[in-house]
């Protein structure tokens, strides 16, 4: 039995160390990060962390990719660059084909948790990024992304009145709104419990077939990013580069029991060196 | 069970009647309710569950300590045989004779007129400059000092020159309170912005706001619960201060009616009615201001406190 499961036949896409599969063509690029290395200084001389080192890949118009890593690997460091949010220590982002130079409001980003404003409700917060619209138009739009993320009936509660999963919905209603290009997502769901968590994954698929928004979500679920990604950009741990790049070719929706969907998760598992045994310490 | 978990399970259990569990919602746990509710009882949640004679004894408790106070009070003026200092009894009379002279109201409209233009003027100047202060941090650097000298400099302390700069008018108690307020106003805006959210911040900037629109929309509101708290603060302040500027500075007012009661013929009860006075309205004062952290814009800040 133990021989069976550590004998999982590896994926074709498992090919070890493909770097040269995160490249795209220029036309399809929406995002292109070229050779990002981040150093934080320590405290000390000599205490310098490498966190990001040498990471290059592309994300394509409309394509979803997730970025799986183990905490801490830099995952969080590499979207807030891509972001704008960060300066890299060297090598630079492109999006569009322009040198990213600080945060757009043509790339919205999605924080962990807390990212709506408390001090807005519901609508206040879907409606901030369109302070530049009249009043009707603003109107159409909340109303729209409301309903779009299911708080209908919430329009007039404040984020303390609301859940956890329902605050993620507030802030990604407020996120599409403002109609981004690209949608940057830090583990969005992080904070939330298993069903919520589920809930919102397949919500955040409807939203994104309809919207066909580009979409780069960081996580360190595996199970997550083979449920949501087109491709899956696995990371080291730190410093962290991009050690595996997996495509998930699965039609949607996807069933989490299908073969395809349990190669494709035995494949990430494989590549972040993981074991798919619990209880014995093969865990390296 | 540590005593954080028995408060956090106790809050959650009260949170289970406020609000109806349902869709998205958590179901709060009520398996270990009963047991905190009873350890906790004595601590902070008295009365809880609320029953009928909860708002009975929400009246009782505080009304019958006074009684007992006022009942010593009497007690002890009348064992101790003093000629001038007044049983609760004369104080009633003296508050009634300053009303009958027209006195009372005039006095507390001054004293609340001084306390008004110098606490507006400190609330116009701490906020805005507590805002910038702790959000420029090189202008930060450069203040910062000059705040922490002055700041624990009495306003007492600066009556003199209040008098030397103003004279004997109401601008020098206003000056005075406009001192006493501004710091802790701009103390706890300065804390407020440094002590931010950064992912506030963050959400702002990548919605393209301007400077102007970032402060007013965002560290403003962010920090207001903060700055409602220093605003608390600084009007008890003031209304100390008030009382004190107007025995020195000025002919009217409540501090004036108990300086004047006394040297003008040892009028006790009238000093012990002025002293009543102030601490009634120092209190609605404070009650006035508690109602601004109701608010649905800054209740989020206040949270797991109960109002």
């Amino acid at each position: 039995m133990k021989e069976e499961n550590t004998q999982r036949p590896m994926s074709s896409a498992a090919r070890p160390l493909d770097i040269e599969r995160s490249r795209l063509d220029v036309e399809r690029c929406a995002v292109s990060i070229r050779s990002v290395s981040m150093i934080f200084p320590g405290k000390g001389k000599g205490e310098e962390i490498d966190v990001l080192e040498d990471v290059t890949a592309d994300v394509a118009h409309g394509e979803f990719v997730c970025i799986v890593g183990p905490s801490g690997c830099g995952k969080s460091t590499l979207l807030n660059i891509v972001a704008g949010f960060l300066d890299a220590t060297s090598g630079e982002v492109l999006v569009e084909n322009e040198p990213v130079r600080g945060p757009d409001p043509r790339r919205i980003f999605v924080f962990q948790e807390n990212g709506v404003f408390p001090w807005l409700n519901a609508c206040e917060n879907v409606g901030f990024g369109l302070r530049r619209r009249n009043q009707m138009e603003r109107e159409r739009i909340i109303g729209r992304y409301i309903d779009m993320v299911g708080l209908g009936g919430f329009e007039n509660a404040y984020p303390h009145e609301l859940s956890g999963g329902m605050r993620q919905r507030v802030e990604i209603a407020r996120a599409l709104a403002a109609n981004p290009d690209i949608i940057y997502m830090d583990e969005p769901f992080g904070a939330l419990d298993f069903l919520t968590r589920l809930k919102m994954r397949a919500d955040l698929v409807r939203i994104w077939q309809s919207e066909r928004k580009t979409i780069l979500f960081v996580t360190h679920d595996i199970e997550e990013a083979v449920q949501l990604g087109d491709r899956v950009l696995v990371m080291s741990p730190r410093p962290a580069t991009i050690r595996e790049v997996v495509d998930i070719d699965l039609p949607r929706p996807r069933y989490l029991d299908s073969p395809g969907y349990l190669e494709k998760r035995d494949c990430i598992f494989q590549a972040m060196g993981l074991s798919l045994r619990v209880g014995d310490n093969a865990t390296p | 069970m540590s005593a954080e978990k028995i408060l956090e399970s106790a809050r959650t259990s009260q949170e289970a009647f406020r609000q109806p569990a349902g869709k998205d919602r958590p179901v709060p746990q009520t398996r270990d309710a009963p047991r905190s509710r009873r350890l906790v009882a004595s601590r902070r949640l008295i009365d809880w569950p609320p029953g009928p004679d909860a708002l009975v004894w929400r009246i009782v408790r505080p009304v019958g300590m006074a009684a007992l106070f006022l009942t010593f009070w009497g007690l002890a003026v009348r064992w101790s045989h003093s000629d001038l200092f007044p049983t609760p009894r004369d104080v009633v009379r003296g508050i009634v004779e300053l009303v009958q002279k027209g006195l009372l109201l005039k006095y507390i409209v001054a004293s609340l007129f001084r306390v008004t233009w110098g606490f507006t003027l400190a609330v116009l100047v701490g906020i805005p400059l507590g805002l910038v202060l702790g959000w420029y941090a090189r202008a930060f650097q450069a203040f910062n000092p000059l705040i922490q000298i002055f700041r624990p400099i009495s306003p007492i302390a600066w009556i003199p020159v209040a008098i030397l700069w103003f004279g004997v008018s109401d601008a020098a108690p206003v000056f005075l309170i406009f001192l006493a307020s501004v710091f802790p106003i701009t103390v706890s805006a300065i804390a407020a912005v440094q002590n931010m959210q950064l992912v506030y911040l963050r959400a702002a900037q990548n919605f393209g706001l301007s400077t102007g629109e970032l402060f007013r929309q965002v560290i403003f509101r962010a920090c207001l619960p903060q700055i409602i708290t220093g605003i608390r603060i600084a009007l008890g302040i003031a209304w100390l201060v008030v009382v004190a500027a107007e025995m020195i500075a000025v002919n009217s007012g409540l501090g004036y009616l108990i300086i004047d009661a006394r040297n003008a013929g040892k009028r006790y009860d009238l000093v012990v009615a002025g002293m009543v006075m102030i601490g009634l309205i120092g209190l609605s004062l404070d009650l006035l201001v508690r109602q601004l952290e109701k608010f649905d814009e800054v209740r989020w800040g206040y949270a797991g406190k109960r109002r």
